[in-house]
Protein backbone atom coordinates (compact mmCIF):
# COMPACT_ATOMS: atom_id res chain seq x y z
CA UNK A 1 0.00 0.00 0.00
CA UNK A 2 1.05 3.79 -1.16
CA UNK A 3 1.76 4.98 2.23
CA UNK A 4 -0.21 9.02 2.44
CA UNK A 5 1.56 12.25 2.53
CA UNK A 6 2.07 12.64 6.71
CA UNK A 7 1.17 16.16 7.17
CA UNK A 8 -0.21 15.62 10.91
CA UNK A 9 2.90 16.79 12.29
CA UNK A 10 0.82 18.85 15.41
CA UNK A 11 -0.23 14.87 16.59
CA UNK A 12 3.08 13.56 16.45
CA UNK A 13 6.52 13.57 14.60
CA UNK A 14 8.43 11.02 12.83
CA UNK A 15 11.89 9.91 14.71
CA UNK A 16 14.70 11.44 12.74
CA UNK A 17 17.50 8.86 12.23
CA UNK A 18 19.82 10.73 13.84
CA UNK A 19 17.71 10.67 17.43
CA UNK A 20 17.75 6.81 16.72
CA UNK A 21 21.65 6.66 16.13
CA UNK A 22 22.06 8.46 19.62
CA UNK A 23 19.21 6.23 21.12
CA UNK A 24 20.29 2.91 20.24
CA UNK A 25 23.56 1.85 22.22
CA UNK A 26 21.35 2.71 25.19
CA UNK A 27 19.07 0.05 24.22
CA UNK A 28 22.37 -2.36 24.16
CA UNK A 29 25.68 -2.09 25.56
CA UNK A 30 24.82 1.18 28.01
CA UNK A 31 21.63 -0.48 29.63
CA UNK A 32 22.50 0.54 33.17
CA UNK A 33 20.44 2.66 35.71
CA UNK A 34 21.40 5.94 35.79
CA UNK A 35 21.14 5.98 39.60
CA UNK A 36 23.76 2.86 39.76
CA UNK A 37 26.45 4.88 41.36
CA UNK A 38 28.71 2.31 42.43
CA UNK A 39 29.88 0.63 38.62
CA UNK A 40 30.75 1.72 35.08
CA UNK A 41 26.67 0.57 33.82
CA UNK A 42 25.35 3.46 36.02
CA UNK A 43 28.32 5.74 35.17
CA UNK A 44 27.57 5.86 31.34
CA UNK A 45 23.97 5.89 31.92
CA UNK A 46 24.27 9.13 33.99
CA UNK A 47 26.87 10.59 31.67
CA UNK A 48 23.57 10.05 29.11
CA UNK A 49 21.97 11.26 30.90
CA UNK A 50 23.81 14.18 31.96
CA UNK A 51 24.55 14.97 28.46
CA UNK A 52 21.04 15.23 26.90
CA UNK A 53 19.73 17.33 29.75
CA UNK A 54 22.35 19.82 29.05
CA UNK A 55 21.27 19.81 25.33
CA UNK A 56 17.63 20.13 26.69
CA UNK A 57 18.79 23.28 28.43
CA UNK A 58 20.50 25.05 25.94
CA UNK A 59 17.38 24.80 23.70
CA UNK A 60 15.55 26.70 26.36
CA UNK A 61 17.82 28.64 28.01
CA UNK A 62 17.98 27.42 31.38
CA UNK A 63 20.35 25.36 33.29
CA UNK A 64 20.47 21.44 33.63
CA UNK A 65 19.01 21.05 36.82
CA UNK A 66 16.08 23.05 36.28
CA UNK A 67 15.21 19.95 34.07
CA UNK A 68 12.69 17.56 35.13
CA UNK A 69 12.37 14.31 32.79
CA UNK A 70 8.98 12.70 32.92
CA UNK A 71 6.78 10.42 30.33
CA UNK A 72 5.81 13.35 28.10
CA UNK A 73 3.99 16.71 28.21
CA UNK A 74 0.78 15.29 29.82
CA UNK A 75 2.57 14.12 32.70
CA UNK A 76 4.92 17.61 33.03
CA UNK A 77 1.62 19.71 32.45
CA UNK A 78 0.09 17.40 35.68
CA UNK A 79 3.03 17.61 37.60
CA UNK A 80 3.49 21.32 37.32
CA UNK A 81 0.10 22.51 37.60
CA UNK A 82 -0.76 19.84 40.62
CA UNK A 83 2.85 20.10 42.25
CA UNK A 84 2.24 24.15 42.16
CA UNK A 85 -1.58 24.10 43.83
CA UNK A 86 -0.03 21.75 46.51
CA UNK A 87 3.09 23.59 46.95
CA UNK A 88 1.66 26.94 47.45
CA UNK A 89 -1.84 26.08 48.67
CA UNK A 90 -1.35 28.21 52.05
CA UNK A 91 -0.58 31.38 49.51
CA UNK A 92 -3.55 31.00 47.63
CA UNK A 93 -5.87 28.96 45.47
CA UNK A 94 -6.89 30.28 42.10
CA UNK A 95 -5.17 29.55 39.21
CA UNK A 96 -5.92 31.34 35.49
CA UNK A 97 -5.64 29.02 32.40
CA UNK A 98 -7.72 29.26 28.84
CA UNK A 99 -10.18 27.66 27.04
CA UNK A 100 -7.96 26.65 24.21
CA UNK A 101 -5.47 24.39 26.66
CA UNK A 102 -4.70 21.40 25.47
CA UNK A 103 -7.08 18.68 27.79
CA UNK A 104 -4.18 17.98 29.50
CA UNK A 105 -4.12 20.98 31.46
CA UNK A 106 -8.11 21.87 31.51
CA UNK A 107 -8.75 18.32 33.37
CA UNK A 108 -5.38 18.40 35.63
CA UNK A 109 -7.43 22.03 36.37
CA UNK A 110 -11.24 20.26 36.66
CA UNK A 111 -9.09 17.90 38.51
CA UNK A 112 -7.86 20.45 41.07
CA UNK A 113 -11.77 22.12 41.48
CA UNK A 114 -12.42 18.73 42.69
CA UNK A 115 -9.80 19.63 45.96
CA UNK A 116 -10.50 22.98 46.49
CA UNK A 117 -9.22 25.13 43.60
CA UNK A 118 -11.01 27.99 42.04
CA UNK A 119 -10.08 27.90 38.47
CA UNK A 120 -10.85 30.86 35.93
CA UNK A 121 -10.98 29.99 32.19
CA UNK A 122 -9.85 32.51 29.80
CA UNK A 123 -11.83 32.87 26.80
CA UNK A 124 -9.89 34.21 23.83
CA UNK A 125 -10.24 36.30 20.80
CA UNK A 126 -11.71 35.41 17.37
CA UNK A 127 -7.74 35.10 16.45
CA UNK A 128 -7.40 32.58 19.29
CA UNK A 129 -5.32 35.08 21.48
CA UNK A 130 -6.30 35.44 25.09
CA UNK A 131 -7.12 39.29 26.21
CA UNK A 132 -4.40 40.72 28.33
CA UNK A 133 -6.74 42.91 30.16
CA UNK A 134 -8.88 40.02 30.86
CA UNK A 135 -5.90 38.28 31.91
CA UNK A 136 -5.15 41.11 34.27
CA UNK A 137 -8.69 42.07 35.81
CA UNK A 138 -8.92 37.86 36.88
CA UNK A 139 -5.97 37.76 38.58
CA UNK A 140 -6.24 38.09 42.88
CA UNK A 141 -4.56 37.86 45.48
CA UNK A 142 -5.52 34.12 45.85
CA UNK A 143 -3.92 33.66 42.25
CA UNK A 144 -0.70 31.16 42.84
CA UNK A 145 -0.58 30.26 38.62
CA UNK A 146 -1.46 31.64 35.41
CA UNK A 147 -0.81 28.68 32.90
CA UNK A 148 -1.13 29.41 29.40
CA UNK A 149 0.15 27.62 26.65
CA UNK A 150 2.92 28.67 24.31
CA UNK A 151 1.79 27.88 20.47
CA UNK A 152 -1.64 26.68 20.23
CA UNK A 153 -2.10 22.95 18.83
CA UNK A 154 -5.26 23.13 16.55
CA UNK A 155 -4.38 26.62 15.09
CA UNK A 156 -0.88 27.40 15.99
CA UNK A 157 -1.41 30.62 17.04
CA UNK A 158 1.35 31.79 19.64
CA UNK A 159 0.07 33.74 22.50
CA UNK A 160 1.71 36.96 23.90
CA UNK A 161 3.68 34.41 26.38
CA UNK A 162 5.96 37.45 27.85
CA UNK A 163 2.94 39.75 28.50
CA UNK A 164 1.28 37.38 30.11
CA UNK A 165 4.57 36.36 32.53
CA UNK A 166 4.70 40.14 33.37
CA UNK A 167 1.14 40.18 34.65
CA UNK A 168 1.42 37.47 36.38
CA UNK A 169 4.26 38.49 38.12
CA UNK A 170 3.31 41.39 38.71
CA UNK A 171 0.20 39.97 41.19
CA UNK A 172 2.65 37.64 42.84
CA UNK A 173 1.61 34.71 40.91
CA UNK A 174 3.94 31.68 38.95
CA UNK A 175 3.37 31.45 35.16
CA UNK A 176 3.72 28.21 33.69
CA UNK A 177 3.22 27.11 29.87
CA UNK A 178 2.41 24.14 27.91
CA UNK A 179 5.12 24.98 25.50
CA UNK A 180 4.58 21.14 23.53
CA UNK A 181 4.03 22.80 20.35
CA UNK A 182 6.89 25.80 20.53
CA UNK A 183 9.83 24.27 21.79
CA UNK A 184 11.99 23.36 18.84
CA UNK A 185 9.92 25.12 16.43
CA UNK A 186 10.29 28.61 17.57
CA UNK A 187 12.99 30.27 19.86
CA UNK A 188 12.08 29.65 23.32
CA UNK A 189 14.26 31.17 26.09
CA UNK A 190 12.52 30.73 29.88
CA UNK A 191 14.79 33.57 30.97
CA UNK A 192 14.02 36.53 28.18
CA UNK A 193 9.93 34.97 28.22
CA UNK A 194 9.66 34.73 32.15
CA UNK A 195 8.56 31.40 32.38
CA UNK A 196 8.57 29.95 35.77
CA UNK A 197 7.49 26.16 34.43
CA UNK A 198 7.64 24.71 31.07
CA UNK A 199 6.26 21.17 29.98
CA UNK A 200 6.95 19.64 26.52
CA UNK A 201 7.77 16.59 24.61
CA UNK A 202 10.17 14.38 22.61
CA UNK A 203 8.05 13.15 20.09
CA UNK A 204 6.79 16.26 18.60
CA UNK A 205 10.33 17.61 17.58
CA UNK A 206 11.20 14.21 16.17
CA UNK A 207 12.58 12.12 18.86
CA UNK A 208 11.14 8.86 20.86
CA UNK A 209 7.64 9.15 22.15
CA UNK A 210 6.66 8.39 25.74
CA UNK A 211 10.05 11.12 27.24
CA UNK A 212 9.02 14.93 28.17
CA UNK A 213 10.21 17.22 30.76
CA UNK A 214 9.27 19.93 32.76
CA UNK A 215 11.03 23.20 33.17
CA UNK A 216 11.08 24.18 36.95
CA UNK A 217 12.74 27.79 37.35
CA UNK A 218 15.61 27.24 40.37
CA UNK A 219 16.23 31.32 40.43
CA UNK A 220 14.41 34.54 40.69
CA UNK A 221 11.89 32.89 42.31
CA UNK A 222 13.04 29.29 43.54
CA UNK A 223 10.14 27.20 42.21
CA UNK A 224 8.93 23.96 43.89
CA UNK A 225 6.56 21.69 42.73
CA UNK A 226 5.16 18.63 45.10
CA UNK A 227 6.31 15.31 43.73
CA UNK A 228 3.60 13.28 42.00
CA UNK A 229 5.01 10.59 41.92
CA UNK A 230 6.54 8.59 45.14
CA UNK A 231 9.47 6.70 45.36
CA UNK A 232 13.12 6.80 44.69
CA UNK A 233 13.34 10.29 44.88
CA UNK A 234 14.72 10.34 41.64
CA UNK A 235 14.37 14.16 39.71
CA UNK A 236 16.16 15.69 42.77
CA UNK A 237 12.62 14.56 44.75
CA UNK A 238 10.12 15.70 41.86
CA UNK A 239 9.65 12.57 39.62
CA UNK A 240 10.46 9.38 41.23
CA UNK A 241 11.03 6.82 39.06
CA UNK A 242 13.64 4.71 36.98
CA UNK A 243 15.22 7.51 34.05
CA UNK A 244 14.56 6.38 30.52
CA UNK A 245 17.69 6.59 29.60
CA UNK A 246 17.57 5.94 25.74
CA UNK A 247 14.25 8.57 25.37
CA UNK A 248 16.13 10.96 27.70
CA UNK A 249 19.33 10.82 25.39
CA UNK A 250 16.60 10.60 22.15
CA UNK A 251 15.32 13.92 23.91
CA UNK A 252 18.32 15.63 24.50
CA UNK A 253 19.46 15.02 20.76
CA UNK A 254 16.20 16.29 19.47
CA UNK A 255 16.53 19.22 21.03
CA UNK A 256 20.11 19.83 19.41
CA UNK A 257 19.00 19.42 15.83
CA UNK A 258 16.20 21.72 16.51
CA UNK A 259 18.36 24.03 18.02
CA UNK A 260 21.18 24.00 15.15
CA UNK A 261 18.66 23.63 12.34
CA UNK A 262 15.59 25.67 13.55
CA UNK A 263 16.31 28.87 11.64
CA UNK A 264 15.99 27.03 8.18
CA UNK A 265 13.90 25.20 8.90
CA UNK A 266 11.58 28.02 10.03
CA UNK A 267 12.14 29.93 6.43
CA UNK A 268 11.10 26.70 4.89
CA UNK A 269 8.53 25.45 6.55
CA UNK A 270 6.86 28.87 6.69
CA UNK A 271 7.04 29.25 3.04
CA UNK A 272 5.63 25.76 2.64
CA UNK A 273 2.63 26.47 4.58
CA UNK A 274 2.20 29.84 3.08
CA UNK A 275 2.45 28.10 0.12
CA UNK A 276 -0.20 25.66 0.26
CA UNK A 277 -2.49 28.30 2.83
CA UNK A 278 -2.89 31.11 -0.06
CA UNK A 279 -3.93 28.56 -2.87
CA UNK A 280 -6.44 26.50 -0.52
CA UNK A 281 -7.43 29.86 0.87
CA UNK A 282 -7.89 30.90 -2.87
CA UNK A 283 -11.18 28.65 -2.91
CA UNK A 284 -14.51 29.77 -2.57
CA UNK A 285 -15.86 29.59 0.71
CA UNK A 286 -12.52 28.86 2.33
CA UNK A 287 -11.59 30.29 5.71
CA UNK A 288 -8.06 30.23 7.52
CA UNK A 289 -8.88 29.64 11.15
CA UNK A 290 -6.54 31.56 14.05
CA UNK A 291 -4.45 34.47 13.82
CA UNK A 292 -1.71 34.53 11.17
CA UNK A 293 0.55 36.59 12.39
CA UNK A 294 1.92 34.99 15.70
CA UNK A 295 1.74 31.51 14.80
CA UNK A 296 3.94 28.59 14.62
CA UNK A 297 5.51 28.37 10.88
CA UNK A 298 4.16 24.88 9.91
CA UNK A 299 0.41 24.50 10.78
CA UNK A 300 -2.64 26.03 9.03
CA UNK A 301 -5.74 25.67 9.49
CA UNK A 302 -8.37 25.73 6.84
CA UNK A 303 -12.44 25.24 6.70
CA UNK A 304 -14.11 24.65 3.45
CA UNK A 305 -17.54 25.35 4.03
CA UNK A 306 -20.69 23.09 2.94
CA UNK A 307 -18.20 19.98 3.09
CA UNK A 308 -18.09 18.28 6.52
CA UNK A 309 -14.28 17.18 7.79
CA UNK A 310 -14.50 13.67 8.35
CA UNK A 311 -16.14 12.80 4.87
CA UNK A 312 -13.28 15.63 3.46
CA UNK A 313 -10.34 13.25 5.00
CA UNK A 314 -12.12 10.21 3.46
CA UNK A 315 -11.77 11.61 0.38
CA UNK A 316 -8.25 12.58 0.85
CA UNK A 317 -6.56 9.28 1.72
CA UNK A 318 -3.52 10.44 0.42
CA UNK A 319 -3.50 12.91 3.15
CA UNK A 320 -2.84 11.93 6.68
CA UNK A 321 -4.20 14.87 8.04
CA UNK A 322 -6.77 15.86 11.51
CA UNK A 323 -9.88 17.65 11.17
CA UNK A 324 -12.11 19.64 13.92
CA UNK A 325 -15.14 17.75 12.80
CA UNK A 326 -15.99 15.23 15.76
CA UNK A 327 -18.05 13.05 13.85
CA UNK A 328 -16.60 10.34 15.20
CA UNK A 329 -17.94 10.86 18.97
CA UNK A 330 -20.34 10.37 20.40
CA UNK A 331 -21.25 13.45 21.26
CA UNK A 332 -21.02 15.25 17.79
CA UNK A 333 -19.14 17.98 19.58
CA UNK A 334 -16.85 19.80 16.74
CA UNK A 335 -13.37 21.18 18.18
CA UNK A 336 -13.69 22.95 21.46
CA UNK A 337 -10.69 25.09 19.99
CA UNK A 338 -12.41 26.12 16.96
CA UNK A 339 -15.40 26.79 19.01
CA UNK A 340 -14.10 29.30 21.09
CA UNK A 341 -13.01 31.10 18.41
CA UNK A 342 -16.45 31.95 18.40
CA UNK A 343 -16.48 29.79 14.89
CA UNK A 344 -19.89 28.33 13.83
CA UNK A 345 -20.82 24.66 14.84
CA UNK A 346 -20.72 23.96 10.34
CA UNK A 347 -17.34 25.65 10.19
CA UNK A 348 -15.90 23.58 13.04
CA UNK A 349 -16.95 20.86 11.69
CA UNK A 350 -15.41 21.78 8.00
CA UNK A 351 -12.16 22.58 9.38
CA UNK A 352 -8.47 20.54 8.07
CA UNK A 353 -5.25 21.12 9.93
CA UNK A 354 -2.49 20.53 7.70
CA UNK A 355 0.38 20.19 10.11
CA UNK A 356 3.96 20.12 8.29
CA UNK A 357 7.33 19.23 9.07
CA UNK A 358 10.91 18.53 8.81
CA UNK A 359 10.40 15.40 6.23
CA UNK A 360 7.74 17.62 4.11
CA UNK A 361 8.96 18.14 0.91
CA UNK A 362 7.75 20.58 -1.76
CA UNK A 363 6.27 18.38 -4.18
CA UNK A 364 4.33 16.74 -0.91
CA UNK A 365 2.63 20.15 -0.53
CA UNK A 366 1.77 20.51 -4.13
CA UNK A 367 0.25 17.03 -3.94
CA UNK A 368 -1.66 18.16 -0.89
CA UNK A 369 -2.69 21.44 -2.81
CA UNK A 370 -3.96 19.24 -5.32
CA UNK A 371 -5.96 16.36 -3.56
CA UNK A 372 -7.11 18.91 -1.17
CA UNK A 373 -9.28 21.06 -4.33
CA UNK A 374 -9.96 18.23 -5.82
CA UNK A 375 -11.61 16.35 -2.46
CA UNK A 376 -13.41 19.51 -1.92
CA UNK A 377 -15.10 20.16 -5.45
CA UNK A 378 -16.36 16.56 -5.50
CA UNK A 379 -17.58 16.57 -2.12
CA UNK A 380 -19.27 20.11 -3.09
CA UNK A 381 -20.76 18.47 -6.07
CA UNK A 382 -22.66 15.96 -3.80
CA UNK A 383 -23.38 18.73 -0.92
CA UNK A 384 -26.95 19.65 -0.23
CA UNK A 385 -25.77 22.83 1.37
CA UNK A 386 -23.19 23.51 -1.56
CA UNK A 387 -26.40 23.59 -3.90
CA UNK A 388 -28.57 25.59 -1.87
CA UNK A 389 -25.80 28.09 -1.14
CA UNK A 390 -25.51 28.72 -4.73
CA UNK A 391 -29.23 28.99 -4.97
CA UNK A 392 -28.52 32.17 -2.68
CA UNK A 393 -30.58 30.38 -0.28
CA UNK A 394 -29.78 31.70 3.38
CA UNK A 395 -29.15 28.29 5.38
CA UNK A 396 -29.19 30.66 8.86
CA UNK A 397 -32.97 30.83 7.94
CA UNK A 398 -33.76 27.45 7.53
CA UNK A 399 -35.72 25.57 10.56
CA UNK A 400 -33.19 22.16 10.80
CA UNK A 401 -34.35 19.69 12.57
CA UNK A 402 -31.57 18.97 15.33
CA UNK A 403 -30.78 15.48 16.20
CA UNK B 1 -10.60 3.74 12.38
CA UNK B 2 -11.42 1.92 9.16
CA UNK B 3 -14.47 2.02 7.08
CA UNK B 4 -15.93 -0.97 5.43
CA UNK B 5 -15.67 -2.03 1.78
CA UNK B 6 -19.14 -1.00 1.23
CA UNK B 7 -19.18 2.25 2.63
CA UNK B 8 -15.79 2.79 0.83
CA UNK B 9 -17.70 1.84 -2.48
CA UNK B 10 -20.61 4.04 -2.02
CA UNK B 11 -18.25 6.84 -1.39
CA UNK B 12 -16.09 6.40 -4.13
CA UNK B 13 -18.79 6.11 -6.60
CA UNK B 14 -21.82 7.90 -5.22
CA UNK B 15 -25.48 6.49 -6.58
CA UNK B 16 -28.04 8.53 -7.60
CA UNK B 17 -26.18 12.03 -6.88
CA UNK B 18 -28.30 14.45 -7.89
CA UNK B 19 -31.83 16.97 -7.70
CA UNK B 20 -34.80 16.17 -8.78
CA UNK B 21 -37.40 19.28 -9.50
CA UNK B 22 -38.83 20.00 -6.07
CA UNK B 23 -41.59 21.59 -7.16
CA UNK B 24 -43.11 18.93 -9.75
CA UNK B 25 -45.85 16.95 -7.67
CA UNK B 26 -44.75 13.60 -8.25
CA UNK B 27 -41.31 14.42 -6.41
CA UNK B 28 -41.23 13.94 -2.43
CA UNK B 29 -38.08 15.73 -0.85
CA UNK B 30 -36.37 14.74 2.49
CA UNK B 31 -34.14 17.45 4.31
CA UNK B 32 -32.80 15.93 7.52
CA UNK B 33 -29.86 16.79 10.07
CA UNK B 34 -28.38 20.20 10.47
CA UNK B 35 -25.43 21.96 9.67
CA UNK B 36 -24.04 22.23 12.87
CA UNK B 37 -24.65 18.68 13.45
CA UNK B 38 -22.14 18.01 10.56
CA UNK B 39 -24.83 15.78 8.41
CA UNK B 40 -27.78 16.87 6.56
CA UNK B 41 -29.04 14.70 3.75
CA UNK B 42 -31.15 15.35 1.29
CA UNK B 43 -33.30 12.56 -0.22
CA UNK B 44 -35.69 12.95 -3.33
CA UNK B 45 -38.33 10.26 -4.50
CA UNK B 46 -40.15 10.63 -8.14
CA UNK B 47 -43.25 8.35 -8.13
CA UNK B 48 -44.99 6.74 -10.94
CA UNK B 49 -48.18 4.84 -11.48
CA UNK B 50 -48.78 2.77 -8.78
CA UNK B 51 -47.16 4.49 -5.85
CA UNK B 52 -43.94 2.67 -7.68
CA UNK B 53 -40.72 4.99 -7.46
CA UNK B 54 -39.23 5.54 -10.65
CA UNK B 55 -36.67 7.88 -9.46
CA UNK B 56 -34.28 8.66 -6.61
CA UNK B 57 -31.28 11.38 -5.72
CA UNK B 58 -29.39 12.37 -2.85
CA UNK B 59 -27.45 15.13 -1.55
CA UNK B 60 -25.37 15.01 1.59
CA UNK B 61 -23.23 16.79 3.69
CA UNK B 62 -21.54 14.63 6.39
CA UNK B 63 -19.10 11.95 6.60
CA UNK B 64 -18.25 9.05 4.79
CA UNK B 65 -20.85 6.81 6.47
CA UNK B 66 -23.69 9.35 6.08
CA UNK B 67 -22.67 9.72 2.20
CA UNK B 68 -22.82 5.61 1.83
CA UNK B 69 -25.81 5.09 4.15
CA UNK B 70 -28.17 8.20 1.92
CA UNK B 71 -26.79 6.63 -1.60
CA UNK B 72 -27.58 3.33 -0.36
CA UNK B 73 -31.25 4.00 0.43
CA UNK B 74 -31.25 5.82 -3.51
CA UNK B 75 -30.21 2.13 -4.18
CA UNK B 76 -33.15 0.88 -2.55
CA UNK B 77 -35.75 3.36 -2.95
CA UNK B 78 -36.05 2.58 -6.95
CA UNK B 79 -38.63 0.13 -8.27
CA UNK B 80 -40.14 0.04 -4.86
CA UNK B 81 -43.74 1.14 -3.61
CA UNK B 82 -44.33 3.89 -0.81
CA UNK B 83 -45.74 1.13 1.16
CA UNK B 84 -42.42 -1.07 0.80
CA UNK B 85 -40.02 2.24 0.97
CA UNK B 86 -41.67 2.83 4.38
CA UNK B 87 -40.51 -0.58 5.71
CA UNK B 88 -36.82 0.04 4.79
CA UNK B 89 -35.31 0.45 8.56
CA UNK B 90 -32.18 1.80 10.10
CA UNK B 91 -30.58 -1.39 10.71
CA UNK B 92 -31.21 -2.46 7.25
CA UNK B 93 -28.53 -0.08 6.80
CA UNK B 94 -26.68 -0.70 9.16
CA UNK B 95 -25.85 -4.33 8.82
CA UNK B 96 -25.67 -3.86 4.77
CA UNK B 97 -22.87 -0.81 5.23
CA UNK B 98 -21.09 -2.79 8.26
CA UNK B 99 -21.46 0.93 10.46
CA UNK B 100 -20.25 0.44 13.25
CA UNK B 101 -21.85 1.71 16.62
CA UNK B 102 -20.54 5.38 16.42
CA UNK B 103 -21.99 5.43 12.71
CA UNK B 104 -25.24 4.43 13.51
CA UNK B 105 -26.87 8.01 13.64
CA UNK B 106 -26.13 7.98 9.56
CA UNK B 107 -28.59 5.03 9.37
CA UNK B 108 -30.85 6.65 11.59
CA UNK B 109 -31.13 9.91 9.27
CA UNK B 110 -31.14 8.28 6.39
CA UNK B 111 -34.12 6.26 7.35
CA UNK B 112 -35.58 9.97 8.59
CA UNK B 113 -34.73 11.27 5.03
CA UNK B 114 -37.10 8.38 3.28
CA UNK B 115 -39.51 9.11 5.46
CA UNK B 116 -39.65 12.86 5.43
CA UNK B 117 -39.50 12.79 1.57
CA UNK B 118 -42.83 10.23 1.68
CA UNK B 119 -44.39 12.57 3.58
CA UNK B 120 -43.98 15.38 1.51
CA UNK B 121 -44.74 13.48 -1.29
CA UNK B 122 -48.24 12.56 0.27
CA UNK B 123 -48.88 16.30 1.22
CA UNK B 124 -48.00 17.36 -1.75
CA UNK B 125 -50.82 15.23 -3.31
CA UNK B 126 -53.56 15.55 -0.78
CA UNK B 127 -52.81 12.97 1.91
CA UNK B 128 -51.95 13.16 5.22
CA UNK B 129 -48.81 13.01 6.93
CA UNK B 130 -48.13 9.33 8.31
CA UNK B 131 -47.31 9.86 11.64
CA UNK B 132 -43.48 8.92 12.20
CA UNK B 133 -42.36 7.13 15.47
CA UNK B 134 -39.65 9.26 17.08
CA UNK B 135 -36.71 7.73 15.96
CA UNK B 136 -33.64 6.70 18.35
CA UNK B 137 -31.41 9.68 18.35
Amino acid sequence: MKQPIYLDNNATTPLDPRVLEAMLPYFTEKFGNAASRNHAFGWVAEEGVDYAREQVAKLIGCTEKEIIFTSGATEADNLGIKGVFEMYKEKGNHIITAVTEHKAVLDTCKHLEKNGARVTYLGVKEDGLIDLAELEAAMTEETILVSIMYGNNEIGVIQPVKEIAAIAHKFGALFMTDATQAVGKIPVNVIADGIDLMAFTAHKMYGPKGVGALYVRRKNPRVKVTSQMDGGGHERGMRSGTLNVPGIVGLGKACELCRLEMESETIRLSALRDKLESTLSKMEESYVNGNTQHRLPHVANISFKYVEGEGLMMAMSDLAVSSGSACTSASLEPSYVLKSLGLSDDLAHSSIRYGLGRFTTEEEIDQAIAVTQKAVNHLRELSPLWEMFKEGIDLSKIEWAEH
Amino acid sequence: MAYSEKVIDHYNNPRNVGTLNKDSKFVGTGLVGAPECGDVMRLQIEVGADNVITDAKFKTFGCGSAIASSSLATEWLKGKTIDEALTIDNMDIVEELALPPVKIHCSVLAEDAIKSAINDYRVKNGLDAIVLEKSHH
